[in-house]
């Protein structure tokens, strides 16, 4: 109840309650190497939505952050912020919050000039200064801190500074750039929550660049997966994972079973080293490459594991494997598999409830044809 | 009892160098004092004729001057340059780096005679001013020409300490302050500057104590009429011999620099001899 109110109150006075839309048409940054850093991206993130960037190193979304901010110039595209084109606008006019890994606190300013500092920029009188320092350290619970200087602060609290500072004249949007790459694990989730919670109560848009899946899948509403200066695929955390559209995406989130395939036809089965599979029509990738070139992905937690043919039913795929390891997880645990006559590694979670596996045991994995995910390789 | 002893031990490889120091410093300095102060008997009249004797203030007044001009000059010199190497690649870094240090890699006698030849009546300097329809410029014996000179000799001093602060400064601070509102200038002001301050005031104070002991560049370029108060002090030993006179004026000199590097260690942080240096940093931080 108390809980509610506090949120309304801040909402009502730091957060402007709408996010802003930010539109990507045709975004390319091109430093003359051999490939473009951004390759002709499209994306629009929705007015209030927590958007991440995920990706490995080197696959543009910091670029793309970075074009965003303002502070790359674009080499080809247009960016809109609530549909005006802000391609030529220097960043200090566009307003937008940044947040950065190593948390950029200016260290000759105490914490309190530190957040009143893009107010100050803005000439917001003094009074109204004082106030919404106060509020916003409230927010990022760092109340009392106000003189403190940022070197005497521990990493979190330093990049709650940030936080502060960068919410703190309600931006048109926040921009966050691995902010919890430099913290430590427990208090990198300690601050997923606390950024979330923020998320909620300010109700901007967010635009958060991360390389680490789970803290993707943790926050976002909706992830734009980058590969090599191209998006991959944008879908909530659940799409992404459930139904990938190419195998980057499948084997960037989460583990999997994969089983590269020829082209796929129209038929109702596929053939993998003799073997004949079933297939779910709707579990077919829409991505035009699937025609030319497939894969079957089957998650470690859809795979059963059988002694012997005879135990697996009528329609589910199955494939013959020998456990090659097995990892001991507490309420489950994890077979490594060689599988097949060219030995690849696969997985399976069994429960512990089910028997003893012993490495060299000869079995036999099998899964439904509708919980294996047919995607372009 | 053992903590003491290897405190004590600790001191040890200090020995040396406070030997030396102590040899070839401290005792000359305390005998120049007690002469300065001794007539035979303890007198101040030696102090009291460098505020009477009319020549002495005007030298001082001159000598500060001309430091302090070196000083904003090499600043105004040094604060781009410095900044510029730090944004190049580590090859032109090498460059820009010895073509500011070759002042210090050339002979003292060398350097102001070269100063001589560009300054004089009918050099390469009046004749470039010739052209551009700027007649009798004169700085060969004059103030200006001095100040030239030892800039030239002075700015590695600014550079070095600057180069060092400048180049740990973050430039994510300044892409922050971009996001945050700030125009690059108001950026620069706002945030460079001040991180910058600690080696600023560590290059301002070594150009400046430096800059007021020079001889060789006044006694070349200068004119006697203009002497600075090393050319006084060397007048008065070598010339007149009046050694207690002499011991009086550098007594003075000693703690007008004392006085200047004590008042810069509280405003503008930890100023060590190159400019290692710690910025606008609260001092109780380790």
């Amino acid at each position: 109840m108390t809980r509610q109110t506090t949120v309304e109150a801040t909402g009502s006075r730091l957060g402007t309650g709408l996010g802003t839309e930010i539109r990507l048409e045709g975004v390319t940054k091109d430093y003359g190497l051999a490939a473009p850093a951004v390759d002709d991206i499209s994306l629009t993130i929705e007015p209030g939505e927590f958007m991440t960037l995920l990706g490995p190193s080197g696959s543009g979304k910091t670029t793309t952050l970075n074009l965003i901010a303002g502070f790359e110039t674009l080499t080809e595209g247009t960016i809109s912020l609530d549909g005006a084109d802000v391609s030529a606008v220097p960043p200090h006019r566009r307003n937008l919050g940044m947040l950065f890994q190593n948390y950029a606190l200016f260290p000759h300013m105490t914490v309190a000039q530190n957040v009143a500092y893009p107010l100050r920029e803005r000439k917001v009188p003094k009074p109204e200064i004082a106030r919404k320092v106060a509020e916003v350290l409230e927010l990022v619970q760092l109340t009392g801190r106000d003189d403190t200087h940022p070197s005497r602060l521990s990493g979190g609290q330093q990049q709650r500074v940030a936080l502060a500072r960068a919410i703190v004249f309600e931006p048109k949007a926040l921009l966050l750039d691995e902010p919890l790459g430099a913290l430590d694990r427990n208090l990198r989730a300690a601050l997923q929550t606390e950024i979330r919670r923020i998320h909620r109560e300010v109700g901007s848009t967010f635009v958060f660049v991360t390389h680490d899946q789970e803290e993707a899948m943790n926050l976002a509403d909706r992830i734009a997966l980058f590969n090599n200066g191209r998006i991959e695929q944008v879908g909530t955390p659940q799409q992404l994972y459930a139904a990938p559209e190419t195998l980057f995406t499948a084997r960037f989130l989460g583990d999997s079973n994969v089983f590269e395939l020829g082209a796929v036809g129209t038929g109702g089965t596929v053939a993998w080293e003799g073997e004949s599979w079933g297939v779910d029509p709707e579990t077919v990738a829409a991505h035009p490459g699937v025609r030319a070139a497939g894969a079957i992905v089957v998650r470690p937690e859809d795979v059963e594991v059988a002694g012997s043919r005879d135990a697996v039913p009528v329609g589910a795929n199955a494939v013959r494997a020998s456990v090659r390891d097995v990892e001991y997880m507490g309420s489950y645990r994890t077979l490594l598999l060689t599988v097949g006559e060219r030995g690849l590694l696969g997985r399976a979670r069994v429960s512990a409830l089910r028997g003893e596996y012993a490495i060299g045991d000869e079995v036999v994995l099998w899964w439904r044809p509708r919980a294996q995910r047919i995607v372009a390789a | 009892m053992s903590s003491n002893k290897i405190r004590w031990s600790g001191w040890l490889p200090l020995v040396p160098a406070l030997a030396l120091l102590a040899g070839v410093l401290l005792v000359p300095l305390g005998k120049t004092f007690v002469r300065s102060v001794s007539n035979p008997d303890l007198t101040l009249a030696n102090y009291e004729h460098l505020f009477t004797d009319g020549v002495t203030m005007t030298v001082l007044g001159r000598t500060a001057l001309t430091a302090a001009t070196v000083t904003v000059a090499a600043l105004l010199l040094g604060y781009p340059y410095a900044y510029l190497m730090t944004r190049v690649g580590p090859r032109a870094r090498g460059i820009l780096l010895v073509v500011v240090l070759i002042p210090f890699w050339t002979s003292v006698m060398a350097r102001n005679f070269a100063w001589i030849i560009i300054l004089q009546d009918g050099g390469p300097v009046q004749s470039a001013f010739e052209l551009i329809g700027v007649h009798d410029v004169v700085l060969y014996g004059t103030n200006a020409g001095v100040t030239i000179a030892m800039t030239q000799v002075m700015l590695p001093f600014m550079v070095l300490p600057l180069f060092s602060t400048l180049g740990s400064i973050d430039r994510k601070l300044l892409l922050a302050a971009r996001g945050l509102g700030s125009s690059p200038t108001a950026a620069f002001w706002k945030v460079f500057w001040p991180l910058s301050r600690g080696g600023v005031m560590a290059g301002v104070m070594l150009v400046f104590t430096l800059s007021l002991g020079f001889y060789v560049t006044p006694a070349l370029l200068g004119s006697p009429q203009q002497s600075l108060v090393a050319q006084l002090l060397a007048q008065r030993t070598t010339l007149l011999l009046d050694f207690a006179a002499a011991g009086a004026l550098g007594m003075v000199v000693l703690v007008i620099t004392l006085v200047l590097v004590a008042w810069a260690n509280k405003v503008g942080g930890t100023v060590s001899a190159l400019g290692v240096v710690a910025t606008g940093q609260p001092k109780e931080r380790v």
